[in-house]
């Protein structure tokens, strides 16, 4: 009969993997680096966030969005939105010819707050919008394309376009969105300085608890029937539709939720480094973030914050080294994972270190060893 | 007029699908009863699985009714059709490989069928006890933890039927169930599929004339989108037309 580990929420190999990984954000890191390197992991680790959904929709489901960066950006902008008001007191903006706005309208002849920037003078509706602005979004998007049945490389490319545009639109309407250099010169978040040693150490924290909770979350989705069904449609759609399943719904509902981490992700990638910008909502974020996905593995939840934190940390180290040619290597990274190890570190783990592992501490089962699927 | 009998299971009326003016099925119509076991047969190209893609959804009609226990099925979604009580079954094995046998019956086991419902969807006994007995007449009980991917093609063509057996289907559907069978799990097929067409309605294509003759409570003989006769399989078998298009070769 069925083992009941199969249905329960963790197994003790998965708890062990969660485990180390909170050591590792938790203990080790915050022990080994100072206040500036740790600061910037607590970035890396934003951007984790989107590899996780990534794993739902594309590892699991087989919907892969080249847009993710719209979502992050949107969740970004929401948290900005807030802070730059928050630094526009009518007393830090008293040499403008407006004051009480923020500089960049000011300095594009801009008189007065335009409507949609009222709602973000509140922290309750800041925190609601940082969620429901992408995830309407993502939503719109997702019901436009499954419904109509578009799925796979069009998708993909659609979701690109619309990184592309948006990156256009916020760019084009400086007035209103700062433009290219983006919303900057964030103090204070509820009159606490974020720009402070110990603030930037306490959101690394918090950013790490966020980062757990949508860990379990996407966990949770994939323990579930849920999980399983997304597997089973990108394997076979068709069968799923004529089991009774409204597919779509499923493929909707897994792009919101991969909106909605990579949303939390911007609002704290935002706190953290004190600005946010167009250069994190276009395409070429957009696909980095692809990257740190495939190189984790995007089939494992774990792996793919693993891959970030490489992928990133290479890039800070070699494109200090190296700025000509770490595109270049980013690139070729990506080739070799998808041709050498389409199971990214999770499934070099699996294969090789894994079995030897199991083979240390339990020598008569040795032989027993299956190859198991990638590590959650 | 037999039209109007009320107690057909499934009436398909004037049904008529053109692909760029080529019409792959022509003014088709044919009653089903309950418990009964139709089989359709026909050349290459008689537009047979056309048939069947067209009951289930898959493709949308031109023209004409199918009419399901007084539901309209052309103008529903495929989901609302599976709920309203249709299983097909498709002629290549469709089963989820990446998947336990365990979990290609469980997804196909009618609970939990939106988002939410899938979300928390509970492994409870009830649907162990099901997936068992299932599994049981489907001959792999002993491979349920087994991934789809290992099982040999005719264990999988059983794995589709036992996916759609689960649901409890009023009408089944099958496209050619024995296709790529040895000839012992042909004979367990037969045993199988006379077993579960006792209590509901089935439509079958086949071209295995054993295999229907094994079978079938009646046949219709499909040409060129249009009924070419139908029938007991005996009258069938002696209808000049038929064997002129079909059986003659």
């Amino acid at each position: 009969m069925l083992s009941n580990s199969e249905t329960a929420f963790i197994t003790p190999k998965e708890a062990i993997a969660f485990a180390i990984l909170a050591a590792l954000i938790f203990v080790v890191l915050p022990m080994a680096l100072d206040t500036f390197r740790l600061n910037l992991f607590g970035k890396y680790l934003t951007y984790a966030f989107v590899a996780v959904g990534l794993v739902l929709c594309w590892g699991a489901g087989g919907i892969l969005s080249l847009g993710q960066g719209v979502f992050f950006g949107l969740g970004g902008y929401c948290m900005a939105m807030f802070l730059k008001l928050e630094a526009s007191t009518p007393e830090n903006t008293a040499i403008q010819s407006t004051p009480g706005i923020p500089d960049f309208m000011d300095w594009n002849q801009i008189t007065a707050l335009p409507w949609w920037w009222e709602p973000f003078h509140s922290f309750g509706l800041t925190l609601i919008a940082i969620i429901a602005v992408p995830v309407v979004f993502a939503f719109i998007i997702a019901f436009a394309m499954f419904r109509r049945r578009v799925g796979g490389v069009y998708f993909a490319i659609i979701t690109q376009a619309i990184a592309a545009i948006l990156t256009i639109l916020i760019i084009g309407q400086q007035g209103f969105t700062g433009g290219v250099n983006g919303i900057t010169d964030l103090r204070t978040l509820n009159g606490w300085d974020i720009r402070t040693d110990e603030a930037k150490n306490i959101l690394y924290f918090v950013n790490g608890i966020l980062l757990f909770a949508c860990l379990f979350a996407a966990h949770y989705v994939r323990k579930s029937k849920l999980g399983r069904l997304l597997i089973a449609m990108r394997d076979q759609e068709d069968r799923v539709r004529f089991s009774g399943y409204d597919v779509a719904s499923f493929k909707i509902f897994v792009f919101c939720l991969g909106a909605a981490f990579a949303a939390i992700g911007g609002a704290m990638f935002t706190l953290q480094v004190g600005f946010m910008s167009p250069t994190l909502v276009g395409i070429v974020p957009s696909i980095e973030m692809v990257i740190f996905c495939a190189v984790g593995g995007r089939l494992s939840i774990i792996g793919a914050v693993y891959g970030t934190l490489l992928v990133n940390f290479a890039k800070t180290t070699f494109s200090e080294s190296f700025p000509e040619v770490w595109l270049l290597g980013l690139g070729a990274l990506f080739i070799a994972v998808v041709m050498a190890f389409p199971r990214g570190l999770a499934g070099i783990w699996a294969d090789w270190i894994a079995p030897r592992i199991d083979g240390l501490f339990s020598r008569q089962s040795s032989s027993s060893a299956a190859p198991k699927t990638p590590a959650e | 007029m037999v039209q109007n009998n009320p107690n057909f299971v499934l009436m398909v009326e004037d049904l008529t699908v053109s692909f760029d003016g080529f019409k792959a099925v022509n003014e088709l119509s044919f009653y089903v009863e309950p418990n009964e076991c139709r089989v359709i047969i026909g050349p290459n190209g008689a537009g047979k699985t056309t048939v069947l893609d067209l009951i289930c959804g898959r493709t949308k009609a031109t023209g004409g009714s199918v009419n399901f226990k007084g539901h309209e099925l052309l103008n529903m979604r495929e989901d609302q059709i599976v709920h309203a009580g249709v299983g097909r079954k498709f002629q290549t094995p469709s089963v989820y490989e990446d998947l336990t046998v365990f979990e290609n019956l469980e997804l196909s086991y009618p609970k939990g069928h939106n988002v939410f419902g899938a979300l928390f969807f509970r492994r409870d006994d009830a649907v162990k006890a099901r997936i068992q007995e299932i599994a049981e007449m489907i001959f792999l009980q002993d491979l349920l933890e087994e991934k789809a991917a290992f099982l040999s093609h005719g264990q999988k063509q059983w794995l589709e039927i036992g996916m759609l057996l689960i649901q409890d289907p009023e009408l089944l559907m099958l496209d050619e169930p024995v296709a790529g069978m040895s000839v012992a799990e042909r004979k367990k097929t037969a045993e199988l599929l006379n077993r579960i067409i006792a209590d509901r309605s089935v439509i079958v294509i086949e071209h295995d004339m054993g295999f229907v003759a094994d079978i079938a409570t009646r046949v219709t003989v499909l040409h060129q989108g249009k009924v070419l006769s139908e029938g007991s399989m005996e009258r069938v078998q002696n209808d000049p037309k038929v064997i002129e298009v079909y059986l003659g070769h």
